[in-house]
């Protein structure tokens, strides 16, 4: 992506960000949202999450793509299961994907 | 840190990601933009994926907004750090007073950190595609996803969804550019729509046990 794409991409998200993050305080202070809208911020980030799983997992530059980063994801969601810390999920993940790639 | 890798493995510059962290400041929705713009995505659907991600700000700044009596400039000051952790740990308080203590406390810490890792991240790794790929480090970017996703899939009506959205997305990255099927996937809310929470509770049990593959 061009400097040029990546500063609207900045500018973009960070305005609109600031936006959302400071409509109650501002302005409309703490009137309920209306149900939709609740019931939608509570569930939208589970299709993203999962939907940028399968992205970053299975696709190289536009494409579907099978590589050593699902190893990365299995080990991963190892660690998960056994509750480990953040940062070992990702190391996890790191070494599995290093490893099989470098087989 | 892993913020300023992922920026570096997506072609950013040092600048550019701390800026990111400093003025977005909204830790998903800046993994989910760098995917997008590293995939060579539209910057229109990275921007509408972040946004869709941080739809959840809106809903935290109800539920901090009594807390945050003070003039308007303090109000707007302290509104960039409504994230995740200080709005929970805000709204966790018995009174408003230690409400926004805690959100503030919380949320000076998380942004001073994260943006100076941030910067660790960027300077310590500049874009050195070889060396992201030879280390595996492009295998962090899925688990961070996955750990954010985790703790969602133990209710039914988060598991439909996000099973919905894996799905949608699956589907649409051989036709669309990169970036459209995260912003598509935002349709698989349907699914998880009229289940709600409560229903889940009864099979937690049996949970801890399926979900291993949400992708």
């Amino acid at each position: 992506m061009t400097p040029t794409a990546t500063v609207a991409v900045l500018a973009g998200l960070a305005v609109g960000t600031y936006a959302l993050k400071a409509a109650a305080p501002l302005t409309f202070g703490a009137r309920p949202l209306p149900p939709w809208l609740e019931r939608l911020t509570e569930i939208l980030p589970a299709a993203l999450f999962a939907a940028l799983v399968v992205t970053s997992t299975l696709t190289h530059e536009g494409h579907l793509v099978a590589d050593a980063r699902i190893a990365g994801l299995g080990a991963a969601a190892i660690a998960l299961e056994r509750r480990a810390p953040l940062v070992v999920v990702i190391l996890a993940s790191v070494a599995a994907t290093a490893l099989v790639r470098a087989l | 840190m892993a913020f300023g890798i992922a920026a570096s493995d997506a072609g950013l510059s040092a600048w550019e990601t701390g800026a990111f962290s400093a003025f977005v400041f909204g830790g998903s929705a800046q993994f989910a933009a760098v995917d997008v713009i590293g995939d060579g995505g539209a910057p229109l659907s990275a921007i509408v994926a972040g946004l869709l991600l941080n739809l959840r700000c809106l809903a935290y700044g109800v539920v901090m907004a009594p807390a945050l009596a003070g003039p308007r400039w303090k109000r707007a000051l302290w509104s960039q750090v409504m994230v995740d952790q200080p709005a929970a740990l805000g709204a966790a308080q018995p009174d408003r007073a230690t409400a926004r203590y805690a959100y503030l406390v919380c949320g000076t810490y998380l942004f001073v950190f994260w943006n100076l890792a941030t910067l660790v991240g960027a300077i310590a790794l500049p874009s050195a595609g070889d060396l992201v790929t030879d280390w595996g480090l492009d295998g962090g970017i899925p688990a961070i996803f996955l750990a954010l996703l985790w703790p969602r899939l133990r209710q039914r009506d988060q598991r439909r969804t996000a099973l919905a959205g894996a799905a949608i997305a699956f589907t649409l990255v051989p036709f669309t550019p990169a970036g459209l099927p995260v912003v598509g996937a935002a349709a698989g809310a349907v699914a998880g729509w009229r289940s709600r929470p409560a229903d889940a509770d009864d099979d937690a049990d049996d949970d801890a046990h399926d979900g291993t593959d949400p992708a």
